[in-house]
């Protein structure tokens, strides 16, 4: 239940709005439930395969946990090692500062055509939006990104974009963009967009991708995907600009042992993910291709207010799997486009507050079960679940209710007086029936699809005295 | 939009550094852990690098086998799994007749390869046309493009999860094993490894000092579940991935 504690903001309203369209769209809600089916059996699987899953968990919550409080060794670590590795770095304070490096970037290069990789930080920053503005043609190569692109829809679900949209609806934007003749057939589908980037690849100047892991140790980028696209990216254009927050950095390439094999059982349900790719640098001497310039964008964005949390900094663990959206009651039935967020889910509802502010994100912590699903899922252990409880306490701090204040007031007021407690609670039973046909606000939202129960016919107090006497 | 000066980048730098700093001042509690008696965290108190250990043994995860039959047969059984296609060969002549067989069976027009002592033996005696990609100063993408398959050799084969790992140093370069539809990989027996980190192992022994711009893990054929969680194979990169065993 939303509490009435937080301020109504304009997000929250329309968190409330499409929560209620979606959560009566039982078609809708079929579809998602049937689309995660697979990954659920596919996830037992794959962790059955572990000796012990959560010990494993254990080790990638320790690597995690000790690479984000050394940041401040870390980050001077990998950008020498990055740089040595002939890799370029910019350091952004905030979205604009990265958008504006990225088109100083492509204007320098004099780009024409970009192709683009998944790559979350990306649509945190809005760049897409920012090129287009200034005239660059990009491209998502990631199937479900293009999907989106084209649908002209902000990702759904941070790891799988259109996870949403029927076959049938593939088919027709397919066919309205690309002209191809209509299919059902997913393979068939695939095939098509594989066909239509294949010389786009080619003909870009720029590849733009994100990175999962950053390697102090070594200065490398690690870039997890299935599909090839990003592996393409980073080989055919002339230039490779990644983008990448400050919390991606681990300490050690052997970390990744741990953490690649986990990050592809948790947020897919696979052993391995398709490619686990490490880039140092632009083309080396010896080397028969590979870009001529390599750089980095280091994205700040409020990461360092959520890391001044020391209550809530495991939240920058987060390798960003998935797994904790796929198994969350409430993103099953509300949907990812709802959050209104760049990361739907547990995760999201807890790090949004942080990035964009805790007066106007706070209700994604309050749209929880508490039921701890998410912190279950998470293969880093992040405590998801109590750090939506703990931004409830920091909104209630910052903006405390008045109603709630004053009820509050008035219940102690009660409480310490039995012979009011007693009288309060006798009206409470006696006029208990009244709210069928008042329907008082606060609780109309329940009393439409619950009955409440009959009042008993005596005080628990009444009933404790005559057991005991 | 101009290029950002060397300046705006060092100050933008030194802020973030500050706030990263400034941030870190209060301890964060360390991580709540499973509450194993065993647990890595609870003997080596709380450091990662001590549960990390410089030996490569991660009793935990998914197992690279014990010895290196049985790696093999692990091997064998995880890239089955993924789809691709494993074929065992006594020796590299044999390897070349299993290349000559797919390349008449799949219709090959034109097998790209580049230099390898594991490599160009099997080329030689291929029916179709042959491109070499080389470290020469131009590249061409559309020739490659142009090629049904592509030849490598890989730096070694990760038991434990069914991954080649390639490089663009000793394996072709960067776009040879990803851009043909088909990538075909030639192996010896010895170049199996139990586990990723006995790979990292490796790759830190054989590359000492200068690593090569690209390291990547290829575990199965190119794949996608974007359409309704459906997996499909082949989505940008190649459909088939076929690895000849010599050995």
């Amino acid at each position: 239940m939303i509490t009435p504690s937080a301020a109504s903001t304009a997000a929250k309203k329309k968190f409330l709005h499409d929560a209620t369209e979606h959560v009566r769209d039982v078609g809708h809600r079929d579809f998602v439930r049937r689309a995660l089916g697979g990954y659920y059996t596919n996830r037992d699987l794959q962790q059955a395969r572990y000796h012990d899953w959560e010990h494993a968990r254990d080790a990638a919550s320790l690597v995690k946990w000790s690479a984000v409080n050394q940041l401040d060794e870390l980050l001077p670590q990998f950008a020498a090692a990055f740089e040595a590795n002939g890799g370029q770095l910019h350091w952004a304070r905030d979205a604009e500062e990265a958008r504006g490096i990225v088109l100083g970037l492509l204007q320098a290069a004099r780009a024409k055509a970009v192709i683009k990789s998944k790559c979350m930080t990306s649509e945190e920053i809005h760049l897409n939006q920012a090129l287009e503005a200034d005239g660059y043609g990009v491209v998502e190569s990631d199937l479900g990104e293009f999907i989106q692109q084209l649908r002209g829809e902000p990702p759904y679900h941070f790891v799988f974009p259109c996870m949403h949209v029927r076959r049938e609806e593939i088919s027709d934007l397919f066919g309205k963009h690309l002209g191809t003749p209509p299919t059902e057939s997913p393979e068939e589908l695939t095939m098509i967009a594989r066909r239509h980037m294949r010389r786009l690849y080619v003909d870009a100047d720029v590849g733009i991708t994100g990175a999962n892991f950053l390697i102090a140790e070594t200065g490398q980028i690690s870039i997890t995907e299935n599909e090839g696209n990003a592996r393409l990216t980073v080989a055919l254009p002339r230039i490779h600009i990644a983008i990448a927050g400050i919390e991606k950095v681990i300490e050690r390439l052997d970390d990744l042992s741990v953490l690649l094999p986990m990050l592809a059982t948790a947020g897919a349900g696979q052993q391995m993910t398709c490619y686990n790719t490490l880039y140092s640098g632009p083309r080396r001497e010896g080397e028969s291709d590979g870009p001529e310039e390599m750089h980095l964008v280091l994205l700040d964005n409020s990461r360092t207010a959520l890391l001044a949390d020391a209550e809530q900094r495991d939240a920058l663990h987060c390798i960003r799997c998935g797994a904790c959206l796929n198994v969350c009651p409430i993103f099953k039935n509300v949907g990812g486009f709802t959050y209104g967020t760049t990361y739907q889910g547990p995760i999201g509802s807890v790090i949004t507050p942080h990035l964009r502010g805790l007066a106007e994100w706070s209700h994604l912590s309050a749209a929880s079960s508490l039921c701890g699903a998410c912190t279950d899922a998470c293969p880093v252990r992040i405590d998801i679940h109590h750090h939506l409880l703990h931004n409830r306490r920091n909104a209630a701090r910052t903006a405390p209710s008045r109603l709630e204040r004053f009820g509050h007031r008035l219940f102690s007021q009660v409480a310490r007086r039995p012979w009011l407690f007693a009288a309060g609670g006798w009206i409470f039973r006696k006029t208990l029936w009244i709210t069928k046909p008042l329907r008082p606000p606060l609780l109309s939202a329940w009393l439409a699809t619950r009955n409440l129960p009959p009042a008993p016919r005596q005080s628990f107090r009444a009933a404790w005295r005559r057991r005991t006497r | 939009m101009t290029l950002r000066s060397q300046a705006e980048n060092d100050a933008a730098r030194a802020a973030i550094l500050a706030r990263v700093s400034e941030a870190l001042r209060v301890p964060a509690p360390p991580p709540q852990l499973g509450g194993h008696s065993t647990s890595p965290a609870v003997a080596s108190g709380h450091s990662a690098l001590a549960i990390l250990p410089a030996d490569t043994s991660r009793p935990w995860l998914p197992t690279g086998g014990d010895s290196p039959a049985e790696s093999l047969q692990l091997l064998g059984e995880n890239l089955e799994k993924l789809r691709a296609t494993v074929f065992r060969v006594p020796d590299l002549a044999a390897a070349a007749d299993c290349l000559l067989a797919q390349a008449r069976e799949r219709d090959w027009h034109r097998v790209a390869y580049h230099a390898h002592p594991l490599v160009e033996p099997l080329v030689a005696g291929i029916p179709c046309a042959t491109h070499c990609v080389a470290a020469k100063d131009s590249f061409d993408k559309d020739a490659l493009e142009a090629c049904d398959a592509g030849l490598t050799a890989c730096e070694c084969l990760v038991a434990q999860t069914g991954s080649i790992l390639v490089s663009s140093g000793s394996c072709g370069g960067r776009a040879l094993s990803i851009l043909p539809h088909t990538h075909v990989v030639v192996a010896t027996l010895d170049q199996i490894v139990p586990t990723l980190a006995d790979a990292f192992a490796g790759i830190r022994e054989r590359y000492a000092g200068q690593l090569p711009s690209m390291l990547s893990f290829i575990t199965g054929p190119s794949r996608t579940g974007d359409i309704e969680r459906i997996l499909v194979l082949g989505a940008h990169g190649p459909k088939e991935l076929i690895l000849i065993l010599v050995g």
